[in-house]
């Protein structure tokens, strides 16, 4: 955690520069400073903390007269009990999402990344006109295709599918837009470098382009498993059967569910988000810096 | 700079003979243009323009559960869909909506990149604590703050809080009256998208000059408010342009956490939301549907384009 610190300042213009303290005479002083943060944090913190308690509680301990902070006997047993439950697909969602989010990052990345370099870097006289279509695709947010895209991935008879729960989302103008970016800033002599030693456009990006920009991979890789993963209106519009249900559709339908049972929800809810906060505890780095670098999450 | 360590790195002969002489099929950069964006280019086609005019032309016909309508109706969905109560009031729930998480976020944010950018120890952990929400769903997010904080029945951890100081249970979302459920869904996205806004600023704070700072000092501005309001907000000015424009454009596709908090209520529908019910609803009017994602979309192109110009945010291209 503490090694996360010097990567924003890294995409500052002066990647030496001193971290700024200016300190005495504040309107507020250290001791209040920490203690609004403290009070922020602990606010910041509760949701994941009810979510994990009730998790390990009974449903009585849940719902009961007495909601006990600190419940003393923790149900571990819940999540044995979650995965063996044969009404509640829920293993098998978690899978689904697995294999969309793993599959949706690196299809992204490869088109995406491909695409950017494309336009970056290749010369072709309309090359500016391409880009303009790729950018027009900005202005209309793919949240609001979801009904005519539904139209067409159904008469392709995508739906139910991994396909269809894929494909359509690789098609990112954004990403593609943040790779251009990224790539109009790579150094040129590298790439010349990698020319004069007899490599083609494809050779030239694959064993130097790519190699030496692992990080802003790293970086898209993280943005885009997180979004892969969390995303909700376009698995719930494909996903009609439960067995194509992703994770977050999931949890949905067990809150409209007409019987609740509590601690089942909660344990769910806490394992669909596991593992992103080991993502994130892992790759933050990478995630601030792209962040940081880009401007946005997806 | 970067011209200095070109001519020192490669002389300038080198140039014509890395150019030139390869123009063979694998040097061709037409053909490697259409190589390396072909594949985007067409799944851009089949998955983002297709769809588009698709429902352009579904929006001029009959289309109730066909995608292959022969009813030709002109303007008809587009007239009912605007004279129609739910869809504009759909309009109405996102204004709402945005004044409530626009403002709140931008300060949110803001107020905690200032908090930790100014700490000297545990600032790392600090900064973890508030953008860990990030890595949540909505849907998660959503489940917890129904489910329990605010829970409409006593062991809500909310009314818990109030019922110490003798409050009586207050049902958060199953009543619009008072309509506490735009509590609910505020603070909910407020935890979840914080954090990120929050890294912006923290960047954006960290470029700005300190002779800035020294300079203002020098000139008499006392540090605090004085400081913040001269030096560093309009030091912040592109990003807080940036993030508002992102909030906008964010509470317009608001659909998670409506869907989940108010299912079966009547009340509370964004236009995402709406628009799911009418076109993948009963009644499957993907005429309807269509077109009102087209009118959403020429709204959104106006709204972007308006506070590009208001607020002089664009991606360097007003020249054409």
């Amino acid at each position: 955690m503490t090694t996360t610190t010097p990567q924003v300042r890294k995409s500052a213009p002066k990647p030496g520069k001193p971290r700024r303290v200016r300190s005495g005479g504040g309107v507020m002083s250290s001791t209040g400073l920490y203690i609004a943060t403290g009070v922020a944090a602990v606010l910041f913190l509760i949701p994941f903390y009810v979510l994990l308690r009730n998790a390990l509680s009974t449903d009585a301990a849940i719902t009961g007269e007495n909601w006990q902070i600190f419940p003393t006997d923790i149900q571990w047993g819940n999540i044995g009990e979650l995965f063996s439950d044969e009404t509640v697909p829920f293993a098998r969602s978690l899978w689904n999402s697995a294999v969309v989010a793993t599959l949706h990052t690196v299809g992204v990345l490869l088109v995406c990344s491909l695409a950017g370099y494309g336009l970056a870097r290749i010369p072709y006289k309309h090359a500016n006109k391409v880009f303009y279509a790729v950018l027009g695709t900005l202005m209309v947010p793919t949240a609001v295709t979801f009904v005519p895209s539904f139209v067409l991935v159904s008469s392709l008879g995508w739906v139910d599918t991994y396909r269809g729960l894929i494909i359509p989302g690789l098609f990112s103008g954004f990403t593609c837009f943040l790779f251009r970016q990224y790539f109009l800033g790579f150094p040129k002599e590298l790439e010349e470098a990698a020319r004069m030693d007899g490599l083609g456009y494809w050779g030239a990006y694959w064993r130097v382009v790519v190699p030496n920009s692992l990080n802003f991979f790293a970086a898209m890789a993280t943005i885009t498993f997180i979004n892969g993963w969390n995303s909700f209106l376009w698995p719930l519009v494909i996903g009609q059967d439960p067995s194509s249900w992703t994770v977050q559709v999931a949890l949905s339908s067990y809150m409209t569910n007409q019987t609740v049972v509590f601690h089942m929800i909660f344990m769910a809810t806490a394992i669909s988000i596991l593992p992103l906060v080991f993502v994130f505890l892992f790759l933050q780095r990478w995630l601030v810096q792209g962040i940081a670098q880009t401007g946005i999450k997806g | 700079m970067s011209t200095t360590t070109r001519d020192l790195a490669r002389p300038a002969p080198a140039k014509a003979s890395s150019a030139k002489p390869r123009r063979g099929l694998r040097g061709s950069p037409t053909l490697n243009f259409w190589l390396f964006t072909g594949p985007f280019l067409i799944g851009l086609a089949i998955f983002v323009y297709a769809p588009i005019l698709w429902s352009l032309w579904l929006s001029f016909f009959e289309a109730r559960f066909t995608v292959t309508p022969d009813k030709f109706v002109g303007f008809d969905n587009y007239t009912y869909m605007l004279t129609n109560d739910d869809f504009v009031g759909s309009l109405g729930t996102f204004t709402v909506f945005a004044a409530f998480i626009v403002p709140t976020t931008w300060a949110l944010s803001l107020g905690l990149a200032l908090l930790v950018n100014r700490m000297r120890f545990m600032r790392a952990f600090f900064r973890s604590v508030f953008f860990l929400p990030t890595a949540c769903s909505y849907v998660a997010a959503a489940l917890i703050w129904k489910m329990s904080i605010f829970s409409g029945v006593r062991f809500g951890l909310m009314n818990t809080v109030l019922g110490w100081f003798g409050i009586d249970n207050i049902a958060w979302l199953i009543d619009p009256n008072p309509p506490w459920y735009w509590l609910v869904i505020v603070t909910a996205r407020l935890w979840l998208q914080s954090g990120f806004y929050m890294i912006l600023f923290i960047a954006a704070l960290q470029n700005i000059p300190d002779e800035l700072y020294e300079a203002a000092a020098l000139d008499g501005a006392k540090p605090g408010w004085q400081t913040f309001r001269h030096i560093t907000l309009p030091q912040l000015r592109a990003t807080s342009t940036a993030v508002i424009l992102l909030l906008l454009i964010a509470a317009y596709q608001a659909f998670d956490e409506f869907f989940n908090l108010l299912s079966k209520t009547t009340w509370g529908r964004p236009p995402l939301v709406e628009l799911y019910y009418k076109a993948l609803g009963e009644s499957q009017d993907y005429g309807a549907g269509s077109a009102g994602a087209l009118i959403l979309t020429v709204l959104i192109c106006a709204v972007t384009l308006l506070q590009g110009k208001i607020m002089g945010f664009g991606r360097g291209d007003e020249s054409k």
